[in-house]
């Protein structure tokens, strides 16, 4: 596909390094980088300007017919923003920065983005390549600040490079195992006007393979597995959703009947009420998933990278199974757990090849196992959190209303900490794609940008951030594009007047010395009206169902702030150093 | 158990890439003992080779994660026994007490070496070899005043390895074909290491 588009202002700019070809435009670099844009069919770019950007910013001036771009308040929250709207939309997140500063605010979302593999692409401006490396005024070395958390970066010095490299980011970011890429540009390649025959997008690098050809051998060996299974399990997680192998899913386990637990990253890939759905694994996950992890046979992981909150100690981890192990990302696989069967692949492909193979199944003993588990951990945990007794609310109460009120169909973003673990146990999801929360990374201050993403990338969708007391203060900023652009996130502050998780750790395992995670808090409400977002506040059980109705319902942004239990505690847990099967319910 | 492994990588020649790859081993606190980059048997191909200590599962999962590189073509790793290298070395002593103290002829013959400048002043010796040859020659020289002493990184060629001809035009392709598709964990038996 070759595309040449209406380009502005073009031949004005012409100066001595181009010369005039019929089959060609003269275009400037920043014209060629916007030109990339449309092609590559982006409609949000997220950004702040400066200096080492200005090019760029000035050539956008003519393209807001065709391209939006969102004024955030500091460049993390753009990284932020840009996740949560590729992680809502499937689409490739955008963000524009400047040099020195403008970049380096970027390195905790790509940092994220790196370990939830989340698709981005990052332009970065940057000093006149002759200033490079002379300490010029807010130069820094972006490329290799940024290399440990990019999946690819690259300068560009040469506006003739603009396209080409621009294809290869576009084409690195959402293929394979998707992943953050910066593209830094200096300011002179920006000015520089060059011949520009076009738009190639880019479909292959010869040193890069986003996925291999599936072997077959392996698919026949993980069948047999799976056909004489007595207790197989399946834990599946984001590469389900990044592999849009949804339905080849839900075929697979429908056909087998295994019971599948997912990672925080994979929720939503099954619809909650499922009857397969076992729930959630890992340090906080569900009762019966963890402890049945060291009954299981065979243990089928799918899209999913064992990480260490998902096992726990590793040599207490599922030693009685056999593993069969499907990921697109070969260093994944005999990473942390080692695979009897590895299968190397984009699950989209080989989750048909297996269930072609494998007989169809119930095995309802076994499911019957994960639901006496559940009956205990209702019991013991979820009874009290979802209609406890106690005068102070919880936050599992509150998760449990908007599942009432929302049934199940919002977007629901988090930020981290016990709030985000309580709206991952406790929230439904209808359909995929709902669910974004800071995974790999653990970041504090990415819900209220990713919220703001999200709703950029899903208009349509009801999006509720639920963000804690520390973390909104994090990003709190970014407060301004809600009143700016007018954008309809929720926000749902669980105010628990602590650094939660902090403090249950320091609970559990510092005999209750709090240092330094009681946080005094401005008035949150008053933040919003400064804003010009209407909020409230509840703190009584006889209003919150009326102030989550009242958010539902007000057209646009709105912000609730929800006072909490301050001392509760998240359960289940698996303390760190146990083993998954040593989860504690209280 | 560690043990010394020479990871041959082929990478495209790109700005940045060293780091790239170099922060693989940082990450994870391993030490490069010796690193050198160098054009490949391909033209326009680049290969590095990284000699480490450690055990063959770390740097299975080190491969791994340097392979997945975008800028990385292949990664290859291989015990001692697996390869043949050389170090290079050069030994600057003075020129007087070589010649007054010591047979040069008969040193030089000892330790595979020559002599590359001789100066009144000072004399170089070269010599290829193992660690263990270029310290013989090392400590013969150590007690005659020796000036400066510099090795090389380790250079190695894999013993069982077809050259990499053949994968570059595989990597070409569009599409990699199913010749082309090989499964490092299919190729288990195979002496070296292959994704
Ligand atoms: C940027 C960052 N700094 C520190 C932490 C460590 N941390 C994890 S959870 C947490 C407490 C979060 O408090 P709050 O936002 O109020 O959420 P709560 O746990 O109370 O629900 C902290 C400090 C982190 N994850 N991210
Ligand atoms: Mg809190």
């Amino acid at each position: 596909m070759e595309q040449i588009l209406e380009i502005p202002k073009a031949e004005k700019r012409l100066n001595g390094d181009a010369v005039a070809n019929p089959k060609t435009t003269v275009v400037t670099g920043s014209q060629a980088v916007l030109d990339a844009l449309v092609c590559e069919k982006v409609e949000t770019i997220f950004g702040y300007p400066g200096g080492a950007i200005m090019p760029i910013y000035d050539a956008l001036y003519d393209y807001s017919d065709r391209l939006t771009h969102i004024l955030v308040r500091h460049e993390q929250g753009a990284t932020h923003a840009a996740q949560g709207y590729a992680r809502a939309s499937g689409r490739v997140g955008v963000v524009f920065a400047t040099s020195g500063p403008g970049a380096t605010n970027l390195v905790t979302g790509l940092a994220d983005a790196q370990i939830d593999s989340t698709p981005m692409v990052c332009i970065t401006g940057q000093v006149f390549a002759h200033l490079l490396g002379t300490d010029a005024f807010q130069e820094i070395d972006v490329i290799n600040i940024t290399t440990p958390v990019t999946k690819w970066n690259y300068q560009v010095t040469d506006a003739r490079e603009i396209p080409q490299v621009l294809a290869k980011a576009f084409f690195i970011a959402r293929s394979g195992r998707s992943g953050p890429v910066l593209v830094d540009i200096s300011k002179n390649a920006q000015l520089q006007t060059f011949d520009y025959e076009g738009y190639t997008p880019c479909q292959h690098i010869r040193s890069y393979r986003p996925k291999p050809i599936v072997r077959k051998e392996y698919i026949e060996q993980a069948a047999v597995l799976i056909n004489r299974a007595e207790r197989p399990f399946v834990l599946f997680g984001q590469g389900v959703i990044l592999g849009n192998a949804e339905e080849e899913f839900r075929q697979f386990i429908e056909k087998t009947g295994i019971p599948a637990a997912w990672t925080i990253l994979g929720a939503g890939a099954m619809p909650t009420d499922h009857p397969l759905n076992v729930g959630m694994l890992g340090m906080h996950g569900n009762y019966g998933p963890n402890v049945l992890t060291n009954q299981c046979d065979v243990l089928i992981a799918i899209g999913m990278r064992f990480d260490d909150r998902v096992t726990g100690r590793l040599d207490k981890y599922a030693k009685q199974a056999k593993v069969i192990h499907l990921d697109i990302d070969p260093a994944e696989i005999d990473k942390n757990v080692k695979a009897d069967v590895p299968v190397w692949g984009d699950c989209k492909e080989t989750l048909p090849m297996l269930t072609a193979l494998v007989s169809p199944k119930k095995h309802e003993a076994w499911l019957a196992k994960f639901r006496e588990h559940d009956a205990q951990e209702q019991a013991a945990v979820i009874e009290n959190e979802l209609r406890p007794t106690c005068d102070t609310l919880t936050m599992g109460e509150v998760v449990n209303l908007l599942n009432e009120l929302t049934g199940g169909d919002a977007i629901i973003v988090t930020d981290v900490g016990q709030h985000q673990m309580v709206a991952c146990r406790y929230a439904w999801f209808n359909q995929t794609r709902s669910t974004i929360t800071s995974g790999g990374l653990g970041t504090m201050g990415f819900g209220l940008p990713a919220a703001i993403g999200a709703k950029f990338g899903k208009p349509d969708r009801t999006v509720i951030g639920i963000i804690g007391d520390g973390g909104i203060q994090m990003t709190i900023q970014e407060l301004g594009v809600i009143q700016q652009y007018g954008v309809g996130v929720k926000i749902v502050i669980l105010n628990n007047q602590f650094l939660g998780m902090v403090r249950q750790w320091q609970e559990l395992f510092h005999e209750r010395r709090y240092s330094f995670t009681d946080m005094v808090s401005p008035d949150f409400v008053k933040v919003a009206d400064a804003y010009g977002i209407p909020g409230q506040r509840v703190s009584e059980r006889a209003f919150l169902k009326n102030a989550l109705q009242t958010m539902l319902d007000t057209p646009g942004g709105h912000l609730l702030e929800v006072m909490v239990g301050k001392e509760n505690n998240v359960f289940p847990m698996v303390p760190q150093g146990c083993g998954v099967a040593e989860i504690r319910l209280k | 158990m560690k043990q010394e492994f020479t990871i041959t990588v082929y990478t495209e020649n790109q700005v940045g890439l060293l780091v790239r790859i170099a922060t693989m081993f940082s990450r994870r606190k391993i030490n490069i003992e010796s690193l050198n980059t160098s054009p490949s048997e391909v033209d326009g191909i680049h290969r590095f080779n990284i000699l480490v200590d450690e055990t063959e599962e770390v740097v299975r999962k080190v491969a791994r994660q340097i392979e997945k590189q975008v800028d990385v073509l292949k990664v290859y790793f291989s015990t001692n026994e697996e390869i043949i290298w050389q170090e290079l070395a050069l030994y600057k002593v003075p020129t007087d007490e070589i010649a007054e103290k010591v047979k040069v002829e008969r040193l030089l013959r000892e330790h595979g070496a020559r002599a590359v400048v001789i100066r009144k002043d000072y004399t170089v010796f070269e010599t290829t070899g193992h660690r263990e040859e270029t310290d013989g020659l090392l400590h013969a020289l150590e007690p005659y005043g020796l000036i400066e002493f510099v090795r090389s990184a380790r250079v190695a060629i894999i013993k069982g390895s077809r050259g990499f001809h053949e994968k570059i035009r595989e990597f070409e392709e569009m599409q990699p074909s199913s010749e082309a598709a090989e499964n490092e964990f299919l190729n288990e038996g195979e002496k070296v290491f292959s994704m």
